[in-house]
């Protein structure tokens, strides 16, 4: 008779669960298309509050930040108010799923399993994975990771994913926020951090003692807008914007105003994206130097990590932006 | 003394914006407190029924309850109700619902077991003095129940005010997101901000909990 209530009572949970998301395809459209938008007067952009300098807060509690310089913009443009939400690597795909912002402006690098789940705009810039390590034991290929050695990396980035998929044997420690990532390898957690290049570059650059071992791993991707699946209203709004925009040469003068501070104006051509798509000559000039650097370290890491990602991704190497996100 | 970094809390409006979100993560747990402790001392006593439905639906809601953690709580109230029903909360209020969900649970759990550690010869030998059954429960059971209670109430309530920095997952700028926004915000010109900010959070949380602790210290030593 006991066991009978407990297995009933375990029933209930679970059909009280999965009710819950049981729902969740009937729902009918999430979004708010452009004419709402400005109907409602205000647009809700989600952001990073703690991502200095892409995203964050100063000390009178205004955003600040490479994305939130454009956030503004659309927002002068569209004339309406923002309303800025504060999120979290982990959280941005569901703020879009169920409409609960507008657009992710949030360092937000466009993968395919993430395509499937949001729409992408056109991108506003570039990003490799990078690693770094502290000075007393610089980790320049992965391979050099010892058997009980562990990876910091934040829960939901591109670099968590990469690392899964290509790199199963290491083990990684997660977190949820960057500062709680970066207390994480001050306190000697772990033996690298994997994020985005430029959070790592950034981060060398200000904390002594910490070196980026490995610059660029795995192929190229970019970061651009999201929003729902299927806003195209609101969607082709944005592409139109950006694409209008490179004639002011918009994204260079929001990197010399957020990012030069952080990362010296040498990244400029390598980092922005303007008018949606990277000119040729910086494709080419990003290829180069990648395969500069892996041959400078001899025939390591780097042509590991090309492999191990597959022929595919060398193949779209510098035919297609989107052949080579198609390979990660 | 080392290099706290703390002077980033007296830059522009820091520390202001840190008591905010320190006053947003109480808003959050007092109200929820509040719901809990009522709500959970009804649906406690309730348990004590000898009503099989009663007890069968209180016991599932208090497992379903403990047994999800309540990050994922927060997710399925905050995003699922969305999903499910188009219902469009603000952080804030899914935060409430979830804590009063939770705090409810716990507290009537507690009443529950509080009220059921009074030895029955407590309620016989008042009925036998001639007292009716409310009253058997006001002057003699309740006051008993009620000390055994403050302990382990002023353990989830403490407990429910830290849980609130969990918050900041469903968007909600509380305490500790500032705390790691000023971090962010000054890692080039203070990268030992960490230490001081967060040491400035564990104070600030300490005193709101400590008064707590101190007030239940002193009731349980007069009605001890």
């Amino acid at each position: 008779m006991k066991k009978l209530k407990y297995a009933i009572a375990l029933l209930f949970t679970f059909i009280l669960a999965f009710s819950l998301t049981a729902f969740a395809d009937d729902s009918s459209a999430v979004y708010r298309t452009l004419d709402e938008i400005k109907e409602s007067g205000t647009i809700n952009i989600g952001v990073f509050s703690d991502k200095n300098p892409f995203g964050y807060v100063d000390e009178n509690g205004d955003y600040q930040g490479y994305d939130v310089y454009f956030a503004q913009r659309i927002g002068e443009d569209l004339g309406v108010e923002i309303n800025y939400v504060s999120t979290e690597a982990a959280n941005r795909v569901e703020y879009l799923e169920t409409g609960k912002v507008d657009i992710i402006l949030a360092n937000f690098t466009v993968t395919d399993e993430r395509a499937e789940k949001v729409d992408f705009a056109l991108p506003y810039m570039n990003v490799a994975l990078g690693v770094v390590s502290p000075d007393s034991r610089v980790i320049t290929d992965l391979s050099q990771l010892e058997a009980d050695d562990e990876v910091i990396v934040i829960s939901g980035t591109t670099a968590e994913t990469y690392l899964i998929e290509n790199n199963p044997e290491i083990k990684l420690q997660k977190y949820d926020t960057y500062a709680n990532a970066k207390n994480a390898l001050e306190n000697g957690n772990a033996a690298a951090w994997a994020n985005d290049n430029t959070e790592v570059i950034a981060y060398a650059l200000q904390n002594p003692g910490y070196t980026v071992g490995i610059p660029s791993l795995g192929s190229q991707d970019t970061i651009a807008p999201a929003v729902s699946k299927g806003n195209e209203s609101l969607l082709n709004w944005i592409n139109d914007e950006i694409k209008s925009l490179a004639s002011e040469n918009f994204f260079h003068k929001d990197y010399e105003e957020t990012l030069a501070d952080t990362y010296g104006l040498d990244y400029e051509e390598s980092l922005v994206v303007e008018g949606g798509e990277p000119s040729e000559d910086d494709e080419t000039a990003e290829n180069a130097e990648t395969e500069d650097s892996s041959e400078a370290e001899g025939a390591d890491a780097s042509e590991r990590v090309t492999l191990t990602v597959g022929a595919s991704s060398d193949a779209a190497r510098g035919t297609s932006r989107a052949g080579e996100a198609c390979a990660r | 003394m080392p290099d706290l970094g703390l002077d980033v809390l007296f830059k522009g409006k820091n520390f202001a914006r840190l008591l905010g979100g320190l006053g947003i993560a109480l808003r959050i747990s007092v109200i929820a407190i509040l719901v809990s402790v009522v709500l959970g001392t009804v649906l406690g006593v309730l348990r004590q029924r000898e009503n099989l439905i009663l007890k069968a639906f209180m016991r599932l809601y208090l497992e379903v309850i403990r047994i999800m953690p309540q990050l994922v709580l927060l997710f399925l109230v905050y995003f699922g109700t969305t999903r499910s029903f188009g219902w469009d909360l603000s952080g804030e209020t899914a935060s409430v619902i979830v804590f009063s969900l939770w705090g409810t649970a716990e507290m009537s759990d507690l009443v529950r077991g509080a009220l059921s550690s009074i030895p029955g010869h407590q309620y016989e030998s008042a009925a036998a003095l001639g007292l009716k059954k409310t009253q058997v429960y006001l002057y003699v059971v309740l006051p008993q129940a009620v000390r055994r209670l403050i302990p382990l109430s002023i353990n989830l309530i403490t407990r429910m005010i830290k849980t609130t920095s969990l918050v900041l997952m469903i968007g909600v700028v509380e305490i500790l997101k500032v705390a790691q926004q000023i971090i962010e915000a000054n890692r080039m010109n203070s990268p030992n901000a960490a230490f001081g900010v967060y040491l400035t959070v564990f104070v600030l949380y300490f005193l709101v909990c400590w008064p707590i602790s101190v007030l239940a210290g002193k009731l349980e030593k007069r009605w001890g």
